[in-house]
């Protein structure tokens, strides 16, 4: 009885024995050298794995970081400056100090300003839609209302807005990984810098088509008439192809634009309003701070609040 | 049992509403919008400008590659414009946009085309001037004929095939044509055997149109190199793979053209006009287009100038019938629905189909259930669902392997799935990202 115990356990014990020594020889033959600074890196990145870097992932991305001599042009557009400060000094290796960004979107076509000619039933996808047709409304620059931004958004910082058919981005949760001017067939959102208090100045507006046909087709889009380009002061506007546009570089948000676009499809965002009942409105702006930046800065016509 | 190919295939109900219809002229329009981009390839290139006179038949836009087609004037008149316009594509493309001259007589007088058997040109000038005269496929796809024609030497071509097929519901254009311009499509034929040096053609008809059968096989009775074959009704035999399958029993590579098998198939359409090319030096100006439509009082076949508003062939019928919902742009399978009726006709417009509300919504789509009625159908052999998903889900490269590129987008996998999946939808979708991939990769 005592036996068999006794040879059970010290089975076992030489088996254990055994394969402790096999594995020890083997992790000694197989040992694969890896920089323990990578993983040092990659505790220090956000793990997102957004690939808004242009790596597959936070683990190839910090590969990256502590591979490359230079890193200078690497950046990190969710953890941004701060981040990047962090690895550099880890690595001991110099970083470029970049504007935090923030995605835009130019268009404003909503509903009642941009009204639907047509009516498609398929596949309810940008891609797809941009592929087969112009969209719904007669304009073929805006957006097409189907959401892929929306879809690839891995912050949760975008949605639809029911009412106004377009998407929202939060700018609080925007992280500018990318990821939705990437995927947008019509190049609509663009990468901005978030400035002081998020303040932004920008053509609301991507429509190429003459002044009568593009104020047709959309009641907000801009017609090309140049008077912003004769009013702006720093000579940050440019107009290509009837199309205005602010050069975010030269542009110092004094906003006299905006008060000259006959048609509105200037988009100025977070700025205190002007005059009457200063105090009072600070207060709402602060508060209104998460609302998304179309929200506050759509036109008359779509001016009802739809949402806090 | 007539011939047919042997995999797949639909039986769509025909509604050849027009078949007994004589093909009538359409009154010139007021304006034409002729866009630079009428044809697969490269589009042409503007040779004119804003305010000058162009007479009816002169080159507006040049060829701008070897896979391209010039462009004539439809009509005498003037450029008033050169802007962009939605065209058939619902997309604004470039066009050139030319006021008819009322007072040119050009316009309006109807010449006499007697029918002229002798073939002058060298097989060298008539290919020439198939490519000067702006001769595209008929058919829909607007293949440039010239590049079809143009066999690069030590390819053995033993055989001409004539798609007289019309397999698509409602369309008639080609019939009218085989019916009204029998004589002539022959000696086009005989052209087309000539410069490509080849003895033997066969012409395909739908059993559908027996009374062109009959009128083919008389006419060539005496003539031992041309064939008249009937065949079953079954869509999608007018695509070239299918009709060379169906009447040759020759099997065309994926991804290879029916010249590999030494065949080379023409539209009736480009055959006559290849004949009006070669015998009387006349562009490619007008077509035959089928306006039609279970509501439309008046549906009929037309010879339309290219350039012309749909909405002048519309009124033309009877005007916009109630509760229209979609006009398409070709037939109801293969065709396009257009974005608004300013849009022109175009080399590739066979048909202006006119649908009412209640045939014209496509069901919610609902869950795959597996029946494989899409791979039943597929002519060529693919597994509709499984390209579906693999676009759906992004896996474009696994959609490479499985042949997604061979798709003919015959649409029979749309239209009998039971659970109205956008099938064809996703695969074209997956078709043009694979094509971007296979670009860049080059």
């Amino acid at each position: 009885m005592t036996d068999s115990v006794l040879y059970s356990v010290l089975l076992l014990v030489s088996l254990g024995v055994i394969a402790a020594v096999v594995l020890y020889f083997v992790s000694k033959k197989f040992y694969v050298y890896e920089n323990p600074l990578i993983g040092e890196v990659d505790e220090l990145l956000p793990g997102a794995n957004c690939a808004g870097c242009g790596s597959p992932g936070c683990r190839s991305f910090a590969e990256k970081l502590v591979n490359t001599e230079d890193i200078s042009n690497l950046f990190c557009p969710v953890g941004g400056n701060d981040v990047m400060k962090l690895v550099a000094a880890k690595l001991g290796k110099e970083v470029a100090e970049k504007d935090p960004t923030v995605a835009v979107l130019r268009c404003q076509g909503s509903c009642d300003v941009r009204p639907k000619t047509t009516e498609f039933q398929g596949p309810r996808t940008c891609a797809i839609s941009a592929m087969i047709y112009s969209g719904e409304t007669d304009c073929q620059y805006g957006c097409l209302g189907d959401g892929d931004c929306v879809k690839v958004c891995k912050f949760d910082a975008m949605y639809m807005d029911e009412t106004t058919g377009l998407p929202v981005i939060i700018t609080d949760k925007c992280t500018s990984c990318g990821a939705c001017v990437e995927e947008c067939p019509r190049d609509i959102i663009e990468m901005r810098p978030r400035n002081k208090k998020d303040l932004k100045v920008f053509v609301g507006c991507l429509n190429e088509d003459k002044g009568g046909i593009a104020k047709k087709s959309c009641a907000v889009a801009c017609i090309g008439c140049s008077k912003c380009l004769d009013i702006c002061p720093k000579e940050a506007v440019t107009i290509v192809n009837n199309l205005a546009y602010i050069d975010p570089a030269y542009c110092t948000l004094c906003r006299k634009c905006v008060d000259v676009c006959p048609t509105h499809s200037i988009i100025e965002t977070n700025f205190p309003p002007k005059k009457v009942k200063k105090v009072e409105e600070k207060v709402a702006v602060e508060k209104k701070e998460k609302v998304a930046v179309i929200k506050e800065t759509i036109v008359e016509p779509v001016n009802e609040k739809t949402d806090a | 049992m007539l011939k047919t190919f042997p995999k797949g295939g639909i039986h769509p109900p025909e509604n050849k509403l027009t078949s007994s219809k004589n093909i009538k002229r359409l009154a010139v329009p007021k304006m034409v919008n002729v866009p630079i981009a009428q044809h697969i390839g490269i589009p042409a290139e503007i040779i004119v400008e804003v305010k000058e006179k162009v007479k009816i038949g002169q080159v507006i836009a040049k060829s701008g590659g070897f896979v391209s087609s010039n462009i004539h004037s439809p009509v005498a008149g003037t450029v008033t414009k050169l802007d962009k316009i939605i065209d058939t594509s619902a997309y604004k493309k470039q066009c050139i946009v030319i006021r008819t001259d009322v007072k040119d007589e050009s316009n309006f007088e109807e010449k006499e085309y007697p029918l002229k058997q002798e073939i002058e040109l060298s097989s060298k000038e008539i290919l020439q001037r198939i490519n000067e005269f702006g001769i595209v496929g008929l058919g829909g796809a607007t293949f440039p004929s010239h590049v079809k024609l143009n066999v690069k030497e030590g390819v053995k071509i033993d055989c001409l095939l004539i798609n007289g097929v019309e397999c698509e519901p409602y369309l008639t254009a080609d019939h009218r044509l085989m019916l009204e311009k029998s004589e002539e499509i022959i000696v086009g034929i005989e052209i087309l055997m000539k410069a490509l040096n080849i003895n033997k053609a066969i012409i395909g008809i739908e059993n559908n149109k027996k009374d062109a059968i009959d009128l083919f096989k008389k006419a060539t009775k005496n003539n031992s190199k041309i064939q008249v074959a009937a065949l079953q009704v079954k869509y999608p035999q007018g695509g070239e793979k299918q009709l060379v399958k169906a009447l040759l029993k020759r099997e065309v590579p994926k991804n290879g053209l029916p010249l590999d098998v030494g065949v080379i198939v023409h539209n009736v359409g480009t055959i006559f006009a290849i004949y009006e090319a070669v015998q009387y030096d006349k562009p490619l100006i007008e077509r035959v287009v089928t306006v039609t439509g279970k509501k439309i009082e008046n549906a009929s076949n037309f010879w339309v100038k290219i350039g012309t508003p749909i909405s002048d062939l519309i009124a033309e019928v009877g005007g916009m019938p109630e509760g229209t919902r979609k006009i398409v742009n070709g037939g109801p399978m293969m065709g396009k629905a257009i974005k608004n009726t300013d849009v022109p006709v175009t080399k590739g417009t066979s048909g202006i189909l006119v649908i009412a509300e209640d045939e014209a919504s496509r069901g919610e789509p609902k869950n795959c259930i597996r029946c494989g009625e899409c791979v039943y159908v597929c002519p060529m052999g693919l597994e509709p669902h499984l390209l579906m998903n693999l676009s759906e889900k992004g896996l474009f490269e696994r959609a490479s392997n499985e042949d997604i590129m061979t798709c003919i987008e015959c649409g029979s996998c749309s239209y009998v799935c039971p659970s109205d999946r956008p099938l064809l939808d996703y695969i074209r979708f997956g078709k043009n990202i694979v094509k971007k991939l296979q670009t860049s990769k080059n």
